[in-house]
Order: structure tokens, then C-alpha cells, then sequence
């Protein structure tokens, strides 16, 4: 194999993948979100269960390429717990990681830094992206919704 | 009698280089094919001894350059055992072509209470140029359904085929599924309800010896870059009554006969269906992927890549969790197209594993999502053989791909809800 493709599927990478730490559905979640990438087919739905400002349980579900699905598992790994605030920040320094920015260093991205690998493959940005695009569309509208 | 596969190798300046450091084995021809020096040197002699616009010109080089263009217009026809070349029009694409047909025959035929029947197996540019037509004439749509194993439902047909039925336009060989449809018989039984057949030969020309008169269809699109030319080339053929039928697709300079202010009169076909200045070297490029393979011989091609193509099956089988999509490696109508896919990956990761191992295939919906839920699955991984391809590429394809499951490893089964 080429140096290359063990930078873009890394060890923890294909961990997530074989044994995702966060799939499932929460019955009481507030926000539920969805997507897919038409081009490959790659499908992603959060559950997410807010109290008191904080993400206290993250869930998802989905099937497509090991990248959109480890992605979703370290994503929900990382924002269960945070505050809104810092889920956001993490999502925001994710978006700055694919673009080649250096991370906040403020932002706790934990497993999730093993993606920076993926910006050298351009087509595969998008399987990463999907996962945050999603759980920022469901913060969105529940933002907007919930007041 | 065997291709000399080796000699002919030796013709594809693409295929001695590297990729990540490994030899390149290019199974992504049902995408586009290589070129041989032979196509890639006639696009610099026309630039570099006859470069000149076609048909207008009253100088030598004109004249050259005319000749050259439309010679290769009566190469085409002998090709594919036109009548005439008069019944071959030079566009940009497939594609081009299919929207010229929709275009200049359907807008002027179709209504309300008219139907166009298609499949389930086509590709977008034989679909979509159709689902445009049918909003523009409020005519509509209706498919042949596809068995499991990836052949049309001939016996729905006499439900499908109906006086209401204007046209069948069908893919002759599929794109996904490599099936080679059984375009006499589905001809015959549409001329008997008066309807017009189309076929999307896109991926029938590279690969069969084509005699559009015994298939019977009334049109054909191909494009030239699947077929050893270059991109930028299509051909539509129709018969002549038709093409002298149709209405223009295109306005503009060459496709006129005369202009007034206010109106004008149209050129002789095919002239009236190429507006504007054409890709003159592509086409004349083309003419010398023809010659190809007219020289190698289209029966050989086809024998070659049925070879091969079982060879795969019978290799791609030995492979743990494989489905493998559309009729078996050694049926007479298929052809080199295979899609299949590994269980528990996305084609997507087998891709780009394949790809550092220097293997180029496809991966994806193959511009057929409709026909991508009719099995069931995102995409598919696809590997699609020409002439040039060998057994040992094969193997390369296969040793790439236990590599792809010994990398990813078995994914475990999926959790309980927690």
C-alpha cells in the first residue's frame, strides 16, 4: 500500500468503522437530522438529546464508505457531552481542517484530527463533510424551531 | 483466430506508464477508452499540414481538409453497414446525439396521449433527453422492467408496445450490467405497432460488429471516445427519410441552404444537422480509430473480450461476499462490462485502494441511478475490458482486491441499539 492511503484510512479510522461507538437511535432525541451524498449514496440520520445547553447523547445511523461512517462515529463520539457552543467550534474547526487550516486549538476534536488525511483526497472531502453538515442543519433548525 | 495483444499494446503510448509507482491496468473503458498513437498523431498531422475550416473554403488546404472530414463520414457509415453516409451526422457526443433525435424528430410528432418506452437499465443520456421531450410535448414515459438477473422483461412487451407507443429507445448493450439486448426481435415487435426504434450504442459500437441494418433500428448514437477516438466526436445515424423529416436541432452557419432576414431554408442532410463549425480533427482522429479497428477486426475484439470476461467472473467468484450484477461472465449477451460489489464496502474505498494499487476502475452510480434502485445498492464497482486488456491484468484486478479485503478486514455486524 501507499504511504498515502494509510494517511487517509488510519488505524482509528477503520476502528470507528468496524465498531462505531455511537450508532443507534434515542426514542426521546429532540433534534433528528438526515442526509446523503447523491453521488455516491452515502446516507447519514443524528439523534441528538439536548439538556440544559449540552449534547448529552449523540446516536446516528447511516451506510455508505468507511470515510462518511467513521467520520459519523468519531463526530458523535466527540460532540456527546459538549455544550452547543463547543459542538460548534468543533465543527467549525473540522470545515477549516479540510480546507488545509491548522484547528482552533480550542476546539477537543479528539479521534476526529485522524481526518485531516482525507483533504489529500479531494473526491472523499465530501463522505467526511456529510456527517457535520448534518448535525449542523438539525442545530440550525432546531435553533430557529425552538424559539 | 486471437488478437496479438501484445503488438497491439505496444500501441497505446497511455499504457507502459505508472500510477503510484505500480503499471497501469486500465479497466475503466466502458467510461472512455485509451487511444492508440495512430488516433493521437492524426490529430497533429490535420493542426500541423491541413488545418483549415470545411466546406466554405475555395483553397487547397480547405479542400484537403473537406475531403479528410468527410471521408471519414463514409468510414462511419461502412462501419456500422449504414446505407449511405448521408444517413450519418457528426455531433459532440452520445449524448449530443440522442438530444438531436428527441429533438428534431420529437418536438414536431408527439402529444398528449403519445408514449416513448425505454427500460429500467438505461443510462441518464438515454432517459433524460426523453423525460425533457415528454414535458415539452405532454407525450410520456414508459420502461421495460428488468429481470434479476439484468435482462429485459421481453414478455411484458406485448403489454408495453402499443398503438399509443411512437418510439423504444434502448440501450443495446448496458453500461452496468453489460447486457446486449436483443435488439432484432424488440425491433421487429415495435415496427409491427409502428413504432421508431432508437438504440444508445455508446457501449455496443466500441465493442460488436454493428450492421444497423440487421438490427433494424431507425437511429443509433455512438460516441468516439469510448472507441479509440477522441472526445468531442459523436455520430448519430438515422435513416434518411427520417433525417430528411426531422427539423433542425441546432441554427447557424453550414446547416443552411439559404437566409433572409427573417427566415431560411435548410442544407441537404446530413449538413443540416451540423451547425457551426465541427471538431474537424477529432473527426478526422475517428477516422483512423476506425481504421483500427477495422484492421484488428470487431468479430476479434468481441471474442477477446468475452474471454476475458468469463476469465473475470470465473476469478471475481473466488472472491468472499462478492455479488456479482447482470447475466453470467459466459452468456452470449453480455458483454465486458462487470459491476460487483464487496460486502460491507462502499465502492468507493474499493476504488481508491484499487487505484493506489495502480488499478483504474470505476465506482459509482454510472449515470443510471434509476436503474441503481432498481438493484438495490448506492453504486456499484465496475471493471470494463477492451482490446488491449489481458489476463494478467485480470489477476492484477483480483490480487488488488484481496488486498482491498485484507486492508478493510470484515466489518463486524452491527450493533444492537443502545
Amino acid at each position: 500500500m501507499v504511504e498515502q492511503l494509510d494517511e487517509l484510512y488510519r488505524e482509528v479510522i477503520l476502528e470507528h468503522f468496524k465498531n462505531p461507538t455511537h450508532s443507534g437511535e434515542l426514542p426521546d432525541a429532540q433534534i433528528r437530522a438526515s442526509g446523503v451524498n447523491p453521488l455516491c449514496g452515502d446516507e447519514l440520520a443524528f439523534h441528538v438529546k439536548l439538556r440544559d445547553g449540552r449534547l448529552e447523547r449523540v446516536r446516528f445511523r447511516g451506510k455508505g464508505c468507511v470515510i462518511s461512517q467513521a467520520a459519523a462515529s468519531m463526530l458523535a463520539t466527540q460532540l456527546e457531552g459538549k455544550t452547543v457552543r463547543e459542538a460548534e467550534r468543533i465543527m467549525d474547526a473540522m470545515k477549516g481542517l479540510m480546507k488545509g487550516q491548522e484547528p482552533d486549538a480550542s476546539a477537543d476534536l479528539g479521534d476526529l484530527e485522524a481526518l485531516a488525511g482525507v483533504r489529500k483526497f479531494p473526491v472523499r472531502i465530501k463522505c467526511a463533510a456529510l456527517s457535520w453538515n448534518v448535525v449542523e442543519q438539525g442545530l440550525e433548525a432546531h435553533a430557529h424551531g425552538g424559539h | 483466430m486471437t488478437l496479438n495483444v501484445e503488438r497491439i499494446r505496444r500501441d497505446f503510448p497511455i499504457l507502459s506508464r505508472t500510477v503510484h509507482g505500480k503499471p497501469l491496468v486500465y479497466l475503466d473503458n466502458a467510461a472512455t477508452s485509451q487511444k492508440p498513437r495512430q488516433v493521437i498523431d492524426a490529430l497533429s498531422a490535420y493542426y500541423s499540414r491541413f488545418n483549415a475550416n470545411i466546406h466554405r473554403g475555395i483553397h487547397a488546404l480547405a479542400e484537403e481538409a473537406t475531403a479528410a472530414y468527410e471521408a471519414v463520414r463514409e468510414r462511419t457509415a461502412r462501419f456500422i453497414r449504414a446505407p449511405s453516409p448521408r444517413a450519418v451526422v457528426f455531433t459532440r457526443n452520445a449524448t449530443e446525439a440522442i438530444n438531436l433525435f428527441a429533438n428534431g424528430w420529437g418536438r414536431s410528432r408527439l402529444g398528449p396521449g403519445d408514449e416513448i418506452l425505454l427500460s429500467e437499465m438505461e443510462h441518464h443520456s438515454n432517459l433524460v433527453p426523453w423525460q425533457l421531450l415528454a414535458k415539452a410535448t405532454g407525450s410520456s414515459l414508459a420502461f421495460i422492467p428488468i429481470t434479476d438477473d439484468g435482462r429485459l422483461q421481453l414478455d411484458r412487451l406485448d403489454a408495453l408496445l402499443t398503438p399509443r407507443t411512437k418510439l423504444v429507445a434502448v440501450t443495446h448493450m448496458s453500461n452496468v450490467l453489460g447486457t446486449i439486448n436483443p435488439v432484432a426481435q424488440l425491433a421487429e415487435r415495435a415496427h409491427r405497432q409502428g413504432a421508431l426504434v432508437l438504440l444508445d450504442a455508446a457501449q455496443s459500437a466500441p465493442h460488436l460488429p454493428l450492421d444497423v441494418q440487421q438490427l433494424g433500428c431507425d437511429a443509433l448514437a455512438f460516441s468516439s471516445h469510448k472507441m479509440l477516438g477522441p472526445t468531442g466526436v459523436g455520430v448519430l445515424y438515422a435513416r434518411e427519410e427520417l433525417l430528411e423529416a426531422m427539423e433542425p436541432f441546432l441554427g447557424g452557419g453550414e446547416m443552411i441552404s439559404d437566409v433572409q432576414l427573417t427566415s431560411a431554408t435548410w442544407n441537404e442532410i446530413p449538413w443540416k444537422f451540423e451547425a457551426g463549425t465541427p471538431n474537424i480533427a477529432g473527426v478526422i482522429a475517428f477516422g483512423e480509430a476506425l481504421a483500427y479497428l477495422e484492421r484488428v477486426g470487431m468479430a476479434q475484439v468481441r471474442a477477446h473480450e468475452r474471454e476475458l470476461t468469463a476469465y473475470a467472473f470465473t476469478r471475481l467468484r473466488e472472491l468472499d461476499g462478492v455479488t456479482l450484477y447482470g447475466p453470467p461472465g459466459d452468456a452470449e449477451d453480455r458483454g465486458g462490462a462487470v459491476s460487483f460489489n464487496l460486502e460491507g464496502l462502499h465502492p468507493h474505498d474499493v476504488g481508491t485502494v484499487l487505484d493506489a494499487e495502480g488499478v483504474a476502475i470505476r465506482a459509482g452510480h454510472h449515470c443510471a441511478k434509476p436503474l441503481m434502485r432498481r438493484l438495490g445498492v448506492p453504486a456499484t464497482a465496475r471493471a470494463s475490458f477492451y482490446l488491449y486488456n489481458t489476463r494478467e491484468e485480470v489477476d492484477r484486478l483480483l490480487d488488488a482486491l484481496h488486498a482491498v479485503q485484507a486492508f478493510f478486514g470484515r466489518p463486524a455486524p452491527a450493533r444492537p441499539v443502545r
